[in-house]
């Protein structure tokens, strides 16, 4: 055979292999508003910039026949390729060839982009639509999602891991995502789930649909799994380009810098937006854009805990990572949730090299008993811990209430922020002025002839004094009390101090966060 | 995107409700399973109830027995476990709530104490 014929054998080989399930099942695939893997690839990644390995990887299966089949890639696609002219790692599962079943050979294709991924120090994003683990490899199935589980684990905190989850993923299969930094989901796509409806049927007589029990919706709002709910594929795939454009590509780098832009002040005028009474609602958000270059800001895990708002958003150019009690939903309580997703946050930007800055306004933890037992103690916790472990610049604004343990949990002073200021409108008490006034003058307000009326005094009386930030800058727990329109100068000041920040803690393996 | 604009629309028509946290009520929405939490309801050690669904298989006991502490009282079989469920305490059974072979669900009282 000469070169022309080699060439053209290669070639007919790789039609083989792009082929995929055929024709039937990529019709299927299409018909419930999916896209094929290589269509799911080429959509993420930059025009051209998809190199694929291991096209022709044989399956390993030997036993129930198997050993006859021929499965192109054996169900998952892998390779390198470019976002905004930045190397990544990618992967994508094929249902179309045996419902993308994880068997040995498969594995092996992702564990090798893996590896790769986490000595280039690029990005890996993986695509999740599989059935499953491939029952007919039986052991070598399992073995193949542990050694997956390990990588994601190693990698975990030196290479950003994004998953994206387009179709099933079930069983030990969920645990993948569950250990990267970013879960995806699509409206009636995607599906997460340890136990699916028909064996919650069988063995428990509860009957659910597949989209209620691990859909997009359910994963975004109640379970906080995903961090993305996006109703289409393409919408999801904007979603991951953005956030790309807002993370650095390995734990040694910062983000790419952007050429700064004023705020949006006439649309966000920081002046605006809140009201000096601390029992009434508005939205925190604004209150970041009225901040952030050119007012954007890319919030994560935007449906669940609401309570508190966390994501991306740039001043002067440099990514930037928000935390901001949100007193239109909850009052902004800390609760279970809203610990759990800010201290992970936290912990992501303090991984990646992303400066925090926190926002407060809250009244503090959100009393109940279904809090207590669902252990609000130990969730609690979390956030201290993050933000004490943190060595990012961290720089936090009091621009309402902080009350109590509230007050202490959102990057206080004494959890080492590098810079805390107050607007005039803060108040720093060890609880609200209602609340204190009824403990500290029980007995007054008891033996009064108007006990409301005296009630009312003392609680003025209380406000006068306390309800400020000036008791706690006397104190130097604060530095300085600013106006809300020098809030954006404060922090770039801050950011421009702090470039050469260098903190390190006594050595250690590693710590024990209350996980 | 799409769910940033479904959260804007429902801010023009919000329904606000208030929150009382250290006697301070605050204006504010609430999350979906803000609104669904159950109520606390403590423990009626007079009632046995299912801890999870399955199958009743036998039943040791009928209304009106007198039953001493640690005696059995049923046969429970729920993910692929028998599970014997022993009295409380000492006491007359006021009601047995299941058949042999019924299925039940969690929280499902089974068997009520006098």
């Amino acid at each position: 055979m000469g070169l022309k014929q080699k060439t053209a054998d290669l070639k007919k080989r790789m039609r083989e292999a792009v082929k995929g399930g055929g024709s039937k099942a990529i019709e299927k695939q299409k018909a419930i508003g999916k896209k094929t893997a290589r269509e799911r690839i080429i959509a993420i990644l930059d025009r051209k910039s998809f190199h694929e390995y291991d096209m022709f990887v044989k399956h390993a299966g030997k036993d129930f026949d198997m050993d006859k089949k021929f499965l192109p890639g054996d169900g998952v696609i892998t390779g390198t390729g470019t976002m905004s002219g930045h190397p990544v790692c990618i992967y994508a599962q094929d249902f179309t060839v045996a419902g993308g079943s994880l068997g040995w050979a498969h594995a092996k294709k992702i564990t090798k982009i893996m590896d790769h991924a986490l000595k280039l120090k690029v990005p890996l994003i993986g695509i999740n639509d599989s059935g499953g683990a491939r029952i007919q490899e039986g052991v070598n199935a399992l073995a193949g999602y542990g050694e997956i589980f390990y990588r994601n684990t190693k990698a975990s905190g030196v290479i950003p891991q994004i998953s994206v989850i387009l179709g099933p993923c079930a069983g030990g299969a969920v645990y993948s995502p569950a250990l990267t930094d970013f879960v995806f989901m699509v409206d009636n796509v995607s599906k997460m789930f340890i136990t699916g409806p028909e064996v919650i049927k069988t063995v428990l007589g509860e009957e659910i649909s597949m989209e209620e029990l691990g859909g997009a919706k359910v994963h975004s709002e109640i379970t906080g799994n995903a961090h993305f709910y996006a109703e289409s594929e393409e919408e999801c795939f904007y979603q991951i380009k953005q956030l790309i454009s807002f993370i650095p590509w390995n734990n040694e780098k910062k983000a790419e810098t952007f050429p700064k832009k004023p705020p949006k002040t006439r649309q966000f005028n920081i002046d605006d937006i809140m009201p000096a009474d601390p029992r009434q609602p508005y939205d925190v958000r604004k209150v970041i854009k009225s901040i952030c270059d050119d007012s954007e800001f890319f919030e994560v895990q935007e449906l669940f805990a609401a309570n508190i708002v966390i994501g991306f958003g740039r001043i002067a150019g440099q990514t930037i990572g928000f935390v901001a009690n949100q007193p239109l939903v909850l009052a902004g309580v800390l609760d279970v949730d809203s610990s759990d997703k800010a201290a992970r946050f936290i912990r992501y930007c303090d991984a990646f090299n992303v400066p925090l800055v926190t926002l407060v306004d809250l009244p503090g933890y959100l009393p109940g008993i279904d809090q207590e037992h669902a252990g609000v103690i130990r969730h609690g916790a979390k956030i201290l811990y993050a933000y004490s472990e943190a060595t990012v610049p961290k720089i936090t604004v009091i621009i309402r209430k902080a009350y109590g343990g509230g007050y202490i949990a959102m990057c206080s002073h004494h959890l080492r922020a590098d810079f805390v200021c107050a607007w005039p409108t803060a108040e720093i008490a060890v609880m609200g002025p209602e609340g204190a006034a009824n403990i500290i003058f029980r007995n007054e307000i008891k033996n009064a002839e108007n006990p409301d009326e005296m009630r009312k005094q003392k609680v003025k009386e209380y406000k006068n004094k306390f309800a400020n930030p000036y008791v706690a800058a006397a104190y130097g727990y604060i530095d300085a009390v600013v106006e809300p329109r020098e809030t954006r100068s404060f922090i770039v000041h801050a950011l421009e101090v702090s470039e050469q920040k260098d903190e390190t803690g006594p050595k250690k393996k590693h710590g024990i966060p209350p996980v | 995107m799409e769910a940033a604009k479904e959260i804007n629309t429902k801010m023009k028509k919000p329904s606000y409700k208030s929150l009382l946290v250290e006697n301070i009520k605050y204006r504010t929405l609430l999350t979906k399973k803000y609104k669904e939490k159950k109520a606390y309801a403590p423990k009626d050690i007079k009632k046995i109830t299912a801890f999870i669904p399955g199958t009743i298989k036998k039943i040791y006991v009928e209304k009106g027995e007198k039953v001493k502490e640690g005696d059995k009282l049923l046969v429970f079989e729920a993910m692929k476990m028998k599970n014997v469920i022993i009295s409380p305490m000492d006491g007359t059974i006021k009601q047995v709530n299941v058949k042999v072979g019924e299925r039940v669900t969690k929280n499902d009282i089974l068997i009520e104490f006098n």
